[in-house]
């Protein structure tokens, strides 16, 4: 259960005289949701930028399962299995959800007519999404082939999760999932992450949701002033401790690493 | 795919939620259809200009509407892929006329330079597209304003390279305007053939492959696009190169319309491209359209041109109907886009 899965060692980032990462750890372990709480400018959404490929970060480095990476864009990373779910979500809203499901990674028909052709088989791709709907328990969408702009913000939310699942072999970091979602909704998604976690990918939850993230999460990372202040267990600490920890308020925990 | 837990209760929990989706009304169908629409006005059009006049409904008429259609239906698919992309080119008809102009001068002393110097006209505005693509994704500049530029430098450059009127003897290159009379009596050119082919093999890309896809979702959400993995500045770059060798397509199209040539030539090419797409139902926001559109778009103002002359209409009222054609199909776009919001 201790295996960790992606791990970040003393990654800074500057941003002109800004320094936003300042030498921060980081480690993802197998089968768990680990939640990423800080303060606004805390350099959290730095700090999974550089882990999900999106900053090339300036020190540090990055390690999955033990080997070091160096992920250029979000494609190196989703190359080597690591899917992020975008706060503004990563979609093209006038194509079908089906569509956006495998954007970036058609299906084409077998033979010729997809080798030469090129041509799309579009059944394949309607068939896995529908599958991958059901194996996450989704029951929230009506058709694979409706387009993503005529779906509620929860729906969308969900497809993305879908996508960030079927395709996150290693790892699935989630953007605020749950920010712009109502009570319901921002159930519906938890249940999905949780569903995610038990086939065995481990999630990364970055989010401001506090309530979310002590419902969801195996560890708590607490990110401040650039760095890992620590890592608690949300059964150890209440609420308003960790919040206090977030801001400041209270020192860290003198045993940093829940284990 | 990955392995997933399927739970029973998953499944039995989950109710259905439809408070976000709408029902599906009558501008959806039209919106999802988007080839509907303009293939309505068109059949209208025809129908009542039919019962109007007495010469719009021949052969001969229908015919010679096709033939029109050639230059500006080819120079409107290139239009087309570049505004799925969010962008928009306002040089398309300088770059097929500096074509045109290449070719001519080329092939003026021998009819076997006819095909080498079609070649040449066709790099000249893959290049052409080739620049325009390349400022566009590595700089990300405003495609307005690096078309505009290229328009601006285009008509000076063609003018610098010939003030004249250049003619091509009948040969490789006029051989789209050779035809034959279906049933008898109605006349199809080659080039009719050759435009209605490209729209095909357009459609086909734009629909059924990947690369299709990837122009519609650069078009929708760039930031997107990039973040699922797409190379955003190759499919750009891919489309304006694309663009470019459609131009070429139409600068051999026009010497099938006819052999001469001039600086001066196809002056509203570029407008008509432009209108030809908002009629023919794409977004000028990009990422949603069809090239069929299109077509269909420059076949209704050719409609619209004709059917108003045998009506004895003054032709500056064409321009107005055309005109007010534009601002209604933008007016449409952009209702229907606040209602998928």
């Amino acid at each position: 259960m201790n295996d960790i899965v992606l791990e970040a060692r003393g990654i800074v980032k500057r941003y002109g005289h800004v320094t936003a990462v300042a030498g921060a750890d980081f480690d993802l372990r197998a089968g768990e949701i680990l939640a990423v709480i800080g303060d606004n400018g805390a350099g959290k959404s730095s700090l999974i930028k550089v882990l999900s490929g999106d900053v090339v970060p300036d020190a540090g480095e990055v390690l999955l399962d033990g080997k070091p990476v160096h992920f250029k864009s979000p494609h190196d990373a989703q190359l080597a299995g690591i899917e992020t779910v975008y706060q503004d979500l990563a979609m093209a809203p006038a194509l079908d959800i089906a569509t956006n499901l495998f954007l970036g990674r058609e299906i084409r028909r077998k033979g010729p007519l997809g080798s030469v052709l090129r041509m799309l088989d579009v059944k394949e791709m309607r068939a896995q999404s529908r599958q991958q709907m059901d194996a996450l328990g989704i029951t929230t969408l009506q058709s694979i082939t409706q387009p993503v702009d005529s779906l509620s913000g929860g729906q969308r939310q969900t497809v993305a999760v879908a996508r960030a699942a079927a395709f996150g072999r290693r790892v699935v970091i989630m953007d605020e999932p749950t920010a712009a979602l109502g009570v319901r909704e921002s159930k519906g998604v938890l249940d999905l992450i949780r569903r995610i976690r038990d086939t065995g990918i481990p999630v990364v939850l970055i989010s401001h949701d506090m309530p979310a993230v002590f419902e969801v999460a195996d560890r708590i990372h607490i990110h401040r002033l650039g760095r890992r202040a620590c890592v608690v267990r949300p059964g150890d600490h209440e609420m308003n401790e960790v919040v206090g920890i977030m801001t400041g308020a209270l020192p860290p925990p003198a045993a940093a690493e829940a284990s | 795919m990955s392995e997933s837990v399927q739970t029973a209760g998953a499944k039995a929990a989950g109710v259905p939620d439809t408070s976000g989706t709408r029902a599906v009304t009558v501008v959806d169908r039209v919106f999802r259809n988007p080839v509907l629409g303009p293939l309505a006005a068109l059949v209208l059009a025809c129908v009542v200009f039919s019962l109007l006049t007495d010469n719009f409904f021949s052969v001969n008429n229908f015919s010679l509407i096709l033939q029109q259609s050639v230059v500006v239906g080819t120079l409107a698919l290139g239009q087309t892929i570049i505004i799925l992309t969010g962008g928009i080119d306002l040089a398309n008809g300088a770059i097929m006329v500096l074509g045109t102009l290449v070719i001519a001068k080329i092939a003026a002393d021998s009819l076997n330079l006819q095909l080498p110097a079609l070649f040449v006209g066709l790099l000249v505005c893959a290049a052409l597209g080739a620049v325009s693509g390349l400022i566009v994704s590595r700089l990300g500049l405003p495609p307005f304003i690096v078309t505009l530029g290229l328009l601006t430098i285009l008509q000076a450059a063609s003018r610098l390279y010939t003030k004249e009127t250049v003619v091509v003897e009948p040969g490789p290159l006029t051989f789209l305007s050779s035809g034959t009379y279906l049933f008898g009596y109605f006349r199809i050119t080659l080039g009719v053939v050759v435009v209605l082919l490209s729209v095909a093999v357009l459609h086909y890309a734009l629909t059924r492959t990947a690369w299709g896809r990837h122009v519609y979702a650069v078009g929708n959400n760039e930031l997107a696009a990039k973040r699922t993995g797409i190379n955003t500045k190759r499919v750009l770059m891919s489309v304006y190169v694309l663009a470019g060798v459609l131009y070429a397509l139409a600068a051999l199209q026009a010497f099938g319309r006819s052999p001469a040539t001039s600086p001066n030539a196809f002056p509203t090419a570029n407008l008509d491209t432009i209108t030809a797409v908002v009629i023919g139902g794409t977004s000028l926001f990009g990422g949603r359209g069809t090239v069929l559109g299109s077509y269909l778009g420059a076949l209704i103002v050719l409609v619209l041109q004709s059917g108003l002359t045998q009506a004895g209409i003054d032709p500056l009222y064409q321009n107005i109907v055309t005109g007010i054609l534009v601002i209604a199909a933008v007016a449409l776009d952009t209702v229907t886009r606040k209602k998928a919001r």
